[in-house]
């Protein structure tokens, strides 16, 4: 695996051994080869990529390195489809600034990853182009919504890849894939040009094969951006520079509410390893409270329908996206296009926001869900008085089998228990794999206060060093 | 069937999203079981707290007030499903008067 990374690649890159034109068909031949088990991708443009693979500028960072893209980050001239049918012509006027930042930097846009539609789900399979299969095992899912970029990061069909994490999106797939995924601070990398779920909690980054990739992509990706009001102003750092900082002298916290009985054997087993290495790297892991941990699946469907229910109002037929062949006025083409164009989960979702922010129930549950967001947000501020990270599981099980019918929509969501809280506290998280727990890879988190990812990527880069 | 705390069909309406009578009542069936389990956030006392719009505070986000460049005409319809004369082509909207 650790051959494929950015850094080796770009030292084969710079050294001669494979030319930019190279890595591009060998990547294109991963692809063909294993995309058609996987449907990690559901499109890609080699001749493009040849094209900027030919003149790609080596001297600069990511010079000559493909990035794979979800299908929910605009390239322009490319289809950005959100994995959904209303999208299904759609090709981008524009680059997101992520994608423009790429190529500053000398990186090739490579590929469009599958993805739960609009980013709604916690499997990869609520896909309009069929589900992606987890390349560890391939009746497994591979977690969403950004599974196919963490599957194919994992199966060698992409260097690294950008997803996006809502209410884990990232981390959660990265898990269940054993890669790595960084979802940096609220504000840190811009939006412009990513297709919006939930504004209040949407933030894109990178997966990547290891730890130290992250910090690679996170140097490209992050930086004020006039393009996105929410884009933060605070100095942008090198995030490679503290990687091999340790762990020793750091306090750790390990909520009490994060080992209670839903895990399974494996992820109790991969925390209990942590805390191991951890602790022999010179950490104090200390247990810590926070007590608000039972309500933030509750008060985050409420704001991320609330807020998706308003941002997937856009989608109405008219200036872009599906519309009906033919209609009887205005409201029925809105109504039936929005109605065909739309797969259940998220009109499951359009529903449940549109119902809360409806008369007579605003304040019950969507005023309500802020106020209870503020109260896990102070959970969060209180715990970083006394630690420096938190530790904790990405998902309760390692990845469920494909076509689980057992599972209700319920069930589903309340799987995102651990990774919902950095949505709604804004703070940054990254999870990593933990190597010898279970048949499936299994991985943790660690979250840190708002913009301490160089403290989170120190620790993560102590474990993977401990555990390689 | 809809239960009194959720109407799918009414709430569908408001969203101009149509659905088949099997989506009306899974929904209802699902959304309902979600809506029970939301209930529970009555147990915290959230009388004295702010709501949180935001998770982080940003104030006064607005750039320079310099003209940039837009998309162009071409590129803005590229996408449309129906154009016409540089315009998006729309149902009628507005019903003649007799």
């Amino acid at each position: 695996m650790q051959q494929h990374s950015i850094s080796y690649r770009r030292r084969a890159l710079t050294s001669g051994q494979i030319s930019p034109t190279e890595l591009v068909q060998e990547l294109d031949a991963a692809m063909r080869r294993q995309n058609p088990a996987i449907n990690a991708f559901i499109s890609w443009d080699t001749e493009a990529a040849l094209a900027e693979a030919a003149s790609a500028d080596l001297s600069l960072p990511l010079g000559g390195v493909p990035i794979a893209v979800k299908d929910n980050i605009c390239i322009q001239g490319q289809p950005t489809r959100c994995a959904s049918r209303i999208l299904g012509n759609f090709v981008s006027p524009y680059d997101a600034t992520v994608v423009r930042r790429l190529r500053a930097a000398g990186a090739i846009p490579f590929g469009r990853t599958n993805m739960d539609e609009f980013a709604m789900g916690s499997a990869g399979e609520n896909s309009a182009f069929g589900p992606t299969h987890n390349p560890a095992d391939l009746r497994h899912v591979p977690g969403g919504s950004s599974g196919g970029s963490a599957a194919a990061v994992a199966a060698g069909m992409a260097i690294a890849a950008l997803g996006s994490d809502t209410g884990g999106s990232i981390r959660q797939p990265a898990s269940h894939c054993g890669v790595v995924g960084i979802k940096p601070t609220y504000g840190r990398i811009s939006r412009y040009g990513l297709v919006a779920f939930a504004s209040s909690l949407d933030q894109i980054g990178p997966i990547t094969q290891n730890v130290e990739d992250a910090a690679l992509l996170l140097n490209v990706l992050c930086g004020h951006d006039a393009a996105d009001s929410t884009s933060s102003t605070h100095p942008t750092e090198d995030f490679t520079a503290g990687l091999h900082d340790g762990v020793r002298g750091l306090r750790i916290g390990l909520p009490a509410e994060y080992t209670t009985g839903g895990n399974s054997p494996e992820v109790n087993a991969a925390l209990q390893k942590t805390v191991r290495t951890l602790t022999e790297a010179g950490a104090e892991v200390v247990e810590i409270s926070l007590p608000h941990t039972e309500a933030v699946v509750s008060t985050y469907y409420i704001i991320a329908c609330a807020e998706a229910s308003s941002n997937l109002a856009r989608f109405d037929g008219i200036r872009y996206g599906y519309r009906v062949p033919d209609s009887a006025g205005l409201s029925d083409l809105y109504s039936r296009s929005r109605g065909e164009g739309f797969g259940s989960e998220v009109k499951r979702r359009i529903i449940l926001g549109t119902y809360v922010l409806s008369g007579g129930y605003y304040d019950a549950y969507y005023t309500k869900a802020l106020k209870v967001r503020a109260l896990v947000a102070q959970d969060f501020t209180k715990a970083f008085e006394n630690v420096d990270l938190i530790l904790g599981p990405v998902a309760p099980t390692p990845a469920p089998k494909l076509h689980d019918d057992s599972q209700t929509p319920l069930s589903v969501y309340l799987s995102d228990i651990y990774t919902i809280p950095a949505n709604l506290a804004g703070l940054p998280g990254i999870s990593l794999p933990v190597p010898g727990v279970g048949k499936l890879p299994v991985g943790v988190q660690l979250l840190g206060p708002h913009f301490a990812e160089r403290r989170l990527l120190a620790g993560a880069a102590a474990l993977e060093a401990a555990w390689s | 069937m809809s239960t009194p705390g959720l109407n799918v069909a009414y709430i569908a309406r408001l969203a101009e999203l149509q659905l088949t009578p099997e989506e009306t009542e899974r929904f209802s069936r699902d959304l309902n079981q979600v809506l029970a389990h939301v209930a529970e956030l009555d147990k915290w006392d959230t009388a004295e707290v702010q709501p949180m719009y935001h998770p982080l505070p940003v104030y006064d986000a607005v750039r320079p007030d310099v003209p940039g460049t837009s998309l162009p005409r071409e590129a803005a319809l590229a996408n449309a499903p129906q154009q016409q004369e540089g315009m998006f082509r729309v149902p009628k909207v507005v019903e003649s008067a007799h």
